[in-house]
């Protein structure tokens, strides 16, 4: 593999806010994703749908660098993430330059990932004290505007145990944002949520499509929220994007047959 | 001569000795505690010396007998030219020895949090000690405190050993009193009663008390 071909930093006026370029993810044997290539631009939400293990988690772990790839280079406003200049060359990155990359990404899981041992506010907190180095007024100050707009002001003292899936999961949304990351990643944020509860997380979502010029790029296996709130839907089948297009256009009239297949699956469990 | 008459006779030595049993305890429990933690975190360390260095201290500690390592840093170590009083050559020992074991319980606690939380505070960018501290070690503190509970009762019961190289504990005492008087039964049937109040009438319900302290903590109570 030979970084020497890809740009230190892309060019003004082709600058996507992350695009992956070739990227390539194996575990042992196992291609998970096969020479990726997705662009999303600034303040675009993207949608990322597919049967399981299709590998959707993945991109956004490999974003988040969580996870470490095998092949190809993921930009992130222009500047390699996966990737660090030494020399005029591209190597792959160290702990530090991913620490500094990764501060302008957040991250929610489908667990929520609460830390149980602070309350909702010092969650919220803990990222711009300790890692931004934020003065402690100022973190809360920042956290509680947070938790007010994701509905959980009243309980910003209480630990993740006392509160309800959605809850929590409203707060992690929170904890992710008061770092002001430039690009937002949601990992089914849903699944682990009792039904009538779920809408309270994504009227959040829908808060933050309508009012911030975030960059998103969300997972998820509910197709009328993704159809509602998405700029571009990308179908993932077998680690490759099999169809990808605006909402309506992928929804209304899937063009490959694996996508028509797997949407009528899903209306089916429905 | 009965116990109330042993006891008015004795009972000082008996304070006496109990007293520094008690301190040993303490210091050994420092120790062992910064010995099981670092060897903990060394053996989780991706650094190749760092973790060779704590595997062999565990393996050292864990796999010969505490009466032997006492004497060897009692009686040996003075002549590599580290000559240790007497006092301080028992506490480190038993604190090392006990150590050796806290560090699995360390180590286990530390593995057991889950996975999420530690990739929740990377996604915060957290560097690795940064979420080494605040993030894993308080959740693994919780969930290492019931074994922990056990292991300071063995190193109660290892400190009685320390006698062995004069440090006047209540063993060392007991000894001394029989010895004197042949009074055997009064002698180690007081230093068995000690032993057991204090496991059971101190460490225990203060291990308690903090797993309740630590469980509220995490607004689990
Ligand atoms: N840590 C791992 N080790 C081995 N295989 C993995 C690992 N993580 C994911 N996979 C495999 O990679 C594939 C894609 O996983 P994932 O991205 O989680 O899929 P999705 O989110 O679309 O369900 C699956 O086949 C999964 O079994
Ligand atoms: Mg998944």
């Amino acid at each position: 593999m030979d970084h020497g071909d890809y740009p230190l930093e892309l060019p003004e006026g082709d600058r996507p806010m992350v695009r992956f370029m070739n990227v390539t993810k194996r575990y042992g044997s196992l291609t998970v994703l096969d020479n990726l290539c997705l662009d999303v631009a600034e303040g675009e939400m993207v949608t990322v749908i597919g049967p399981s293990g299709s590998g959707k988690t993945t991109v956004l772990r490999m974003l988040m660098t969580l996870e470490t790839i095998n092949g190809g280079i993921i930009y992130v406003d222009g500047k390699p993430l996966t990737h660090m200049e030494r020399n005029g060359r591209l190597v792959p990155a160290d702990e530090r330059h991913l620490r500094k990359m990764r501060s302008s990404i957040g991250m929610c899981f489908q667990h929520f990932n609460l830390f149980p041992h602070m309350t909702a506010l010092q969650n919220c907190m803990e990222g711009p004290v300790q890692v931004l180095g934020l003065p402690k007024a100022e973190a809360r100050a920042r956290s509680e505007e947070l938790l007010e707009m994701v509905g959980m002001i009243e309980k910003k003292d209480q630990h993740p145990s006392r509160l309800s899936g959605g809850q929590q999961q409203r707060v992690a949304i929170a904890r992710a944002l008061a770092m002001r990351p430039k690009v937002m990643l949601f990992d089914e944020v849903t699944s682990a949520l009792d039904p009538e509860v779920i809408g309270e997380v994504t009227n959040v979502i829908r808060r933050l499509v309508g009012e911030h010029n975030l960059t998103m790029l969300m997972v998820t296996h509910q197709m009328g929220f993704a159809r509602d709130i998405s700029d571009r839907v990308c179908f993932f089948y077998r680690g490759k994007i099999e169809e990808q297009g605006p909402p309506d256009q992928l929804f209304g009239n899937p063009q490959r047959e694996r996508t028509q297949q797997f949407l009528s699956a899903v209306k089916e469990a429905d | 001569m009965s116990i109330w008459e042993f006891l008015q006779t004795y009972g000082a030595r008996i304070i006496d000795g109990t007293l520094v049993t008690a301190a040993q305890f303490v210091l050994a429990t420092l120790v062992a505690v910064t010995a099981a933690l670092a060897a903990a975190l060394g053996k989780l360390s991706r650094n190749l010396a760092v973790r060779g260095l704590a595997v062999t201290y565990i393996e050292l500690f864990r796999g010969t007998s505490l009466l032997v390592q006492l004497y060897w840093i009692f009686f040996v170590l003075p002549l590599f030219g580290i000559t240790l009083d007497k006092f301080t050559a028992g506490f480190l020992s038993v604190g090392l020895n006990i150590g050796a074991y806290g560090a699995e319980i360390v180590r286990g606690a530390i593995q057991a949090v889950p996975k999420g939380q530690w990739e929740a505070a990377y996604a915060l960018s957290m560097s690795p000690a940064r979420r080494m501290r605040r993030i894993i070690l308080p959740q693994a503190l919780v969930l290492m405190l019931p074994p922990w509970g056990n292991l300071l009762i063995e190193l109660l019961k290892g400190t009685a050993l320390v006698s062995l190289i004069s440090v006047a504990d209540l063993m060392f005492q007991a000894k001394q009193i029989n010895a004197s008087t042949f009074l055997s039964a009064q002698a180690f049937g007081t230093a068995l009663v000690v032993y057991y109040l204090l496991a059971r009438f101190l460490i225990t319900p203060a291990m308690r008390r903090l797993e309740r302290v630590m469980a509220q903590r995490l607004g689990r109570a």
